[in-house]
């Protein structure tokens, strides 16, 4: 039964990624799906998406990100800070790296789980699983039992039980949390690259289908550095104090 | 989607034997598995068509605590069966005597009834350090075993960092009706006090032959314990000591503040009656006392802490927090991080010296950079920042300091003295004869430091740490 490694969200933050990738090493991991947003916010597009590339050489599994896709499609309907980065972030890549993150599948199945950056409703829109509602609607727009994706930057799974509404629940950093046969749920992976849970440590999930759980994996990473470099490239400063917060 | 199962059937390399007497949420079945050298029965629910939701959560509940629960109180998990094809649950079959039959034969002598309490209470200590609360705690699901109390039956047990499946289900009072505890009435589900009012009602009916409260069919009746106290046990067994008396009614009590604070304390009384406190006997209770108690509450110690009080001077100024972090957090660096709380919060203008060593073989002989380029020491230094955040220090109380040393208690002392610091919290790591005739860094700070120490040791740990913290 394989272990499943998950890094969503690393939005181009080159310390938080090797961190991440130095704790994976012993996580025992079978498979690793990178859940979209390679890029945006973050001062290192370039070596996140050549580190993404080496992964998928290994065997990884990579998705579209919204703001992947905003490399190419152009930053419509993003706010201001989010929108210059990705300005900035087009000047950085190579012509043959917009073309792979514009190639980027949109999701990946496995057995009865179901991998997408955002949530399996509206796939084009993005739309945020902050809350049951958002929940419910991605578990009605697929047949999979288990749905998990990224996009919120904020760690939490969400069940629900036949015919009734789903109930959220937040994972405690590097505890495992089951997940139910009897039971859909929706879980949602924590930010490698810019969390917003209040705890600033990037997040890995290790899903471990076998046993039926998945964990949180926080990982502390030398923020402050990236910060600077977010600073130093000319990006909205706010970008890089959020990460010292992990706010 | 459930097998139709019998004797001689094998399931997930189970050999079912014969079906056991059982209750009608789930059929039992004994079985063994080679390599296994004890009965092991599986439990099987009851999912046919039309069951009810709760038959399913309370295998899920079930299944889910029993896999993360050990230890002699609590039966061995075997394993269980996917939901999807036959599910079951696998444990170890506990031989003894079930509690239910043994308080058939109640008023007990006074020394059996508190070697089970005793039992059950230590059982009760076990369960509560794993996080589980049980709440369902009731003869029926006490065996007395060899090893001690055995406490069986997860279905209704609560897991303080696991979703509570039933109690977002329903806000109905769950649990048995002769022991639920006045919170559990209330909807609650997430104090392991309800134990301790639990294991009250079977001391109670153990030494009086009746259960406190009757078996209320309605959460009416069952809420009459809020404000109303059982029969006095004087009056039904004459021969009950005060002590036990006062241990029982310690224990039901219906204010949490009064109640006894752990299992630990429980299980101290009963083991040394001639120490326990007794209090003056209560006036009869009348409706609406309850309430009144409840408010009276003392105020919790944190709340008199901050309260403006003068700074007790006598408390450590200067708070050294010693951990190590290169495998990552655990109980034991979590536990270190507790205590450092603690005493921080005893004096309000106290500062933290959080400190990590980097063990080097040779001074200046290591590399300052890890092979993909990265300082070391901002490695530490970022770990030990992550490890302090959830203080929730304001940050003109903290420092952060990496020592690259070759010997981590002599640096550690020497950091203590130099900055003068008035206590030392640290860990310890297993105490295995290896451990104990090569000597550890706690031990070597402890014999040498010139102020307080406090080491660390995570309850039960066995020698199975990488390195003395």
């Amino acid at each position: 039964m394989p272990r499943i490694a998950i890094l969503a969200d690393i939005h181009a933050n080159r310390e938080a990624l090797d961190a991440a990738l130095e704790r994976l090493s012993a996580l025992d991991a079978d498979h690793v799906v990178l859940l979209g947003d390679l890029v945006g916010y973050g001062p290192d597009p370039a070596y996140v998406v050549e580190m993404a590339q080496r992964l998928i050489g290994d065997g990884a599994t990579c998705l579209l990100g919204n703001h992947d896709e905003a490399v190419t499609k152009g930053p419509a309907g993003m706010n201001e800070n989010a929108r210059d980065a990705i300005r900035w972030t087009q000047t950085q890549l190579s012509d043959e790296q917009k073309g792979f993150l514009a190639g980027l599948p949109m999701q990946y199945a496995v057995g009865d789980t179901l991998f997408v950056h955002a949530s399996a409703a509206r796939s084009g829109a993005w739309p945020y699983v902050r809350d049951t509602a958002a929940a419910g609607a991605c578990l009605a727009a697929t047949g999979a039992r288990n749905v998990i994706c990224g996009h919120t930057h904020v760690p939490a799974i969400f069940y629900a039980a036949r015919d009734a509404a789903p109930t959220r629940f937040t994972p405690l950093a590097n505890k495992p949390a089951p997940l139910f046969t009897g039971r859909r749920q929706v879980a949602v992976v924590g930010s490698v690259g810019q969390p917003r849970d209040g705890n600033p440590a990037a997040c890995i999930g290790l899903l471990d289908t076998g046993r039926g759980e998945l964990t949180m994996h926080r990982v502390p990473y030398d923020a402050s550095r990236t910060a600077h470099k977010i600073a130093k490239a000319g990006l909205p400063s706010w970008l890089g104090n959020r990460l010292l917060t992990g706010s | 989607m459930t097998r139709k199962l019998s004797p001689g059937v094998e399931l997930d390399g189970f050999l079912l034997g014969d079906k056991l007497p059982s209750g009608g949420m789930a059929s039992i079945w004994s079985a063994a598995k080679p390599g296994v050298d004890r009965p092991i029965i599986l439990k099987v629910p009851f999912l046919d068509p039309g069951e009810e939701a709760s038959v399913i959560i309370g295998y899920e509940v079930e299944r889910m605590i029993s896999a993360r629960v050990s230890g002699p109180h609590v039966p061995k998990f075997y394993g269980f069966g996917d939901l999807a094809e036959t599910p079951y649950i696998a444990m170890e079959f506990v031989e003894g005597e079930s509690l239910e039959k043994v308080i058939q034969g109640a008023p007990l002598p006074v020394d059996r009834v508190r070697d089970i309490g005793l039992q059950i209470a230590t059982g009760l200590v076990s369960l509560h350090a794993q996080k589980v609360a049980h709440l369902d705690l009731k003869p029926a699901n006490v065996i007395l075993a060899k090893r001690g109390a055995v406490l069986i039956d997860f279905g209704l047990a609560r897991h303080a960092e696991l979703p509570d499946l039933l109690g977002e289900e329903s806000s109905m009072p769950m649990g048995t009706a002769a022991y639920i505890a006045p919170e559990q009435v209330l909807g609650e589900r997430s104090d392991p006090a309800s134990d301790i009012f639990a294991l009250g009602c079977i001391l109670y009916q153990m030494t009086t032959g009746r259960e406190p409260f009757g078996s209320p069919q309605t959460t009416a009746g069952m809420r009459r314990r809020l404000f109303q106290s059982p029969d006095d046990i004087a009056r039904i067994n004459p021969a009950a000591p005060r002590w036990l008396r006062q241990v029982i009614a310690n224990c039901l009590e219906v204010d949490r503040g009064r109640r006894y604070g752990d299992a630990a304390q429980l299980a101290h009384d009963l083991r040394h009656p001639d120490q326990v406190k007794l209090r003056e006997a209560k006036a009869e209770p009348t409706p609406g006392k309850w309430l009144q108690r409840l408010f009276a509450r003392k105020p919790a110690p944190e709340a008199v802490v901050g309260a403006g009080r003068a700074i007790d001077r006598s408390a450590p100024s200067i708070i050294l927090a010693s951990v190590f972090l290169t495998g990552g957090e655990d109980a034991l660096t979590e536990q270190i991080r507790a205590e450092t709380a603690r005493l921080l919060a005893v004096r309000r203008d106290s500062r933290l010296a959080c400190v990590t060593v980097w063990k080097t073989e040779l001074i200046g002989q290591q590399p300052e950079i890890d092979k993909d380029g990265n300082s070391i020491y901002v490695k530490h230094l970022v770990a030990l920042k992550d490890w302090a955040r959830p203080l929730g220090l304001d940050e003109e109380r903290l420092s952060y300091h990496v020592l690259e040393a070759v010997s981590a208690a002599d640096a550690i002392l020497e950091f203590a003295e130099r900055n003068h610091a008035s206590h030392i919290v640290m860990g310890a790591r297993g105490s295995s004869a290896l451990r104990r005739h090569l000597g550890s860094v706690s031990t070597k700070v402890v014999a040498e430091a010139t102020c307080s120490v406090t080491v660390i040791r995570v309850a039960g740990d066995a020698d199975n740490g990488p390195g003395d913290a």
